[in-house]
C-alpha cells in the first residue's frame, strides 16, 4: 500500500488524471459537442474544476492526518498548481473568447459586478502561491513565512465559493456543496489549530522536508 | 494511596498490524469507490451527452404569420439541447434528458376570471380554434443569449375574444403544469411551483403575444413547452410560459415566480432593455446562440414598433 504513495509512478498517474478534464473538453471540442453555448460550457466547466482542485488541494493535510499517510504530501504542489491552472483556464475564457480581449469593459466588469470581483480577488491571490510553490521559495522564504503565505488558498477558496453562489440564479445546490465541503475543511484546521497547538509538525517543516527527501533521492 | 491492579490491556489486544492496516484499507477503497462512482456518471453524461427528447408530429396547414424576421433561425437541435426549464432540472442540458417521458395528452387548459364565457379548451381545440402561423421570432433571455426560433400558433388575443373579458380584466395570469411525480426535480429548483407568470390585458392582447403550439413546422416537443405555451418576445424568455394549464383574467397584477424569487432582479415587466443591467451582469449585449461575438441587444428585443406605445410615459428604469 505504501509503495503506491511513494512510487513515482503514482505522481505520473495523478498528473495526468488531473488533465483529463482538459483532454475531455478538447475531445468535445473535437467532436463538436461543446453544447449549444461552448463559451459559456468552457467557462463553467474550467470553474467548476478550479473549485474541485482547491477542495482536493485542502483535502491533502486533513487526509494525511486522518488516514495517517503524510506521503500524501507529494501530491500537494501539483494538485494546487492544477487548480491554479484551471483557474488560469477559466480567466483566460473569460478574457478571451467572453470579453475578446475587451480590457477596459473587463475592468469596469471586475469593479462593477461582486461576483466577478470576488472571483477575480480569488484568481489574483493564487498568482503569489503558485510562483512561490518551488522548493527555491520554500527555502528562501523560511518554512514558517512560506506557510503563512500560503494560508491564503483559504480565501481563494472561499472567494470562489462565494463567486458560484453569487452568480446562479435560483439553483444553489452545487454552490452549497462547494461551501460545505471547503467548510469542512477549514473547520478541521481550526479544530485541530485548537486542540494540537504546539504538538503538530507545522505543514510547512512538513513540506520542506519532502522537498529535501525529494532532492537527496 | 497505591492502588495495584493488573493492567487491564496487554500485549495480546493490540490489534493485529493486518487488521489496523486493514481498516485503512478499507476508508480508502471507500473514498475512492464513491469516487469513482460519481466521476464515471458524470463522465459517461459527458461523453455521451444529453438525450435526444420527445418526438414532435409535424402540424399541417400552417401558414406564414406576420412579424417574422429573416434572420437566420437557431438550430432545432440546439433550441431542443439548451433549454431553461427548470421543473425537469436546471442545467440546460437537463431538460431534454428528463422531460422525454412528460405525458402531455390528454390536455386541456382553462380559460377563467373576470371572463363572460369561461371554458375550458382540449387541446384538439386549441390546435383548430384559428389557422396556425408560423412566427420567426427572435427570443432572448435574461441570461444574455438569444434565438430566432420559428414558432407556430396564433395571437392570444384570438383565444381571449372567445371567452369576452369583461371590463374587469387588468390583466392575464398564467399557470403552468406542475406535477412533482413527473417533475421530481422542481424541489430544487429553487423556485417556488407551479410555475406562474402575467401580463397586463393590452400587453396579453397585442398581436405578437403568441399562443404556441409548435415549432420548426412540428409540435412542441416536451423541454420547449409542450403542448401548448407563451411566446411574448418583446420580453425576456421567463416571460413566456411553457406546458399551460391556466389562463386567468384578473384585476390586479398577478404574483410572478421569477420576481417572488427575487423582486429586486426580476420585475413584472421585464422588457427586454439593452439599457437596464440585471443588478448582477450587463444587458447591453447578447450571445446569439452559433455565433461567436456577443451582438449588441435591441430595445423591446427588436420589437420596438409594435410595442413601445404600450409603456408611454413609464419609467423603464424603475418599472424593469
Amino acid at each position: 500500500m505504501n509503495s503506491i504513495f511513494t512510487s513515482k509512478w503514482t505522481k505520473v498517474v495523478v498528473f495526468l488524471l488531473c488533465l483529463a478534464p482538459l483532454g475531455m473538453l478538447v475531445l468535445r471540442a473535437v467532436q463538436g459537442r461543446l453544447t449549444a453555448n461552448p463559451i459559456e460550457f468552457i467557462t463553467h466547466t474550467t470553474g467548476d474544476w478550479t473549485l474541485r482542485f482547491l477542495v482536493i488541494t485542502l483535502a491533502i493535510t486533513p487526509l494525511r492526518k486522518i488516514l495517517r499517510l503524510p506521503q500524501l504530501i507529494r501530491f500537494r504542489r501539483m494538485l494546487g498548481l492544477f487548480a491554479f491552472f484551471y483557474a488560469c483556464l477559466h480567466f483566460s475564457t473569460w478574457i478571451g473568447l467572453d470579453k475578446f480581449f475587451d480590457w477596459t469593459e473587463m475592468w469596469k466588469d471586475v469593479q462593477k459586478r461582486r461576483f466577478i470581483t470576488v472571483g477575480f480577488a480569488g484568481f489574483v491571490l493564487m498568482i503569489p502561491l503558485a510562483i512561490t510553490s518551488t522548493a527555491g521559495w520554500i527555502r528562501r522564504m523560511g518554512g514558517r513565512r512560506w506557510q503563512m503565505l500560503h494560508r491564503a488558498i483559504y480565501f481563494s477558496a472561499i472567494a470562489g465559493v462565494i463567486h458560484y453562489y453569487w452568480l446562479v440564479k435560483s439553483d444553489v445546490r452545487k454552490p452549497l456543496q462547494y461551501a460545505a465541503m471547503v467548510g469542512v475543511l477549514l473547520a478541521w484546521r481550526l479544530g485541530s489549530w485548537i486542540y494540537g497547538r504546539g504538538e503538530r509538525v507545522t505543514a510547512g517543516n512538513a513540506a520542506q522536508r519532502e522537498i529535501t527527501t525529494a532532492e537527496s533521492a | 494511596m497505591l492502588v495495584k491492579r493488573a493492567p487491564d490491556l496487554n500485549y495480546k489486544d493490540v490489534t493485529p498490524k493486518g487488521a489496523y492496516a486493514n481498516r485503512r484499507n478499507f476508508l480508502l477503497g471507500l473514498l475512492a469507490t464513491t469516487g469513482a462512482v460519481a466521476g464515471w456518471k458524470k463522465f459517461s453524461y459527458l461523453v455521451s451527452g444529453p438525450g435526444t427528447g420527445s418526438v414532435p408530429v409535424k402540424l399541417n396547414g400552417v401558414v406564414k404569420g406576420p412579424y417574422s424576421t429573416d434572420e437566420k433561425q437557431t438550430s432545432f437541435n440546439d433550441v431542443t439541447h439548451y433549454n431553461n426549464y427548470y421543473e425537469f432540472g436546471t442545467d440546460k442540458g437537463e431538460p431534454a434528458e428528463n422531460a422525454k417521458n412528460f405525458v402531455t395528452t390528454p390536455w386541456s387548459v382553462s380559460v377563467e376570471g373576470e371572463v363572460k364565457k369561461p371554458r375550458k379548451f382540449t387541446m384538439d381545440e386549441i390546435l383548430k380554434l384559428a389557422p396556425l402561423e408560423e412566427r420567426i421570432y427572435r427570443h432572448r433571455c435574461v441570461e444574455g443569449w438569444s434565438i430566432v426560433v420559428p414558432w407556430i400558433g396564433y395571437s392570444l388575443s384570438t383565444l381571449a375574444k372567445l371567452v369576452e373579458p369583461t371590463s374587469k380584466a387588468q390583466f392575464v395570469a398564467f399557470e403552468s403544469f406542475y406535477e412533482p411525480k413527473q417533475m421530481p426535480l422542481g424541489v430544487s429548483a429553487g423556485i417556488e411551483l407551479p410555475y406562474v407568470e402575467g401580463l397586463r390585458l393590452d400587453e396579453a392582447m397585442n398581436p405578437l403575444t403568441l399562443l404556441c403550439v409548435g415549432m420548426y413546422g412540428a409540435t412542441l416537443p416536451n423541454q420547449d413547452g409542450a403542448p401548448v405555451r407563451m411566446v411574448v418576445p418583446w420580453k425576456y424568455g421567463f416571460k413566456s410560459a411553457k406546458s399551460l394549464v391556466k389562463i386567468r383574467f384578473v384585476q390586479t397584477q398577478p404574483p410572478t415566480t421569477w420576481n417572488i424569487a427575487n423582486a429586486h432582479e426580476y420585475g413584472f415587466y421585464s422588457n427586454v432593455n439593452p439599457n437596464v443591467d440585471h443588478p448582477r451582469w450587463s444587458q447591453a449585449k447578447e450571445r446569439r446562440i452559433g455565433e461567436f461575438l456577443r451582438r449588441p441587444t435591441l430595445m423591446f428585443n427588436g420589437y420596438a414598433d409594435q410595442v413601445a406605445s404600450l409603456y408611454n410615459g413609464m419609467d423603464l428604469k424603475k418599472y424593469y
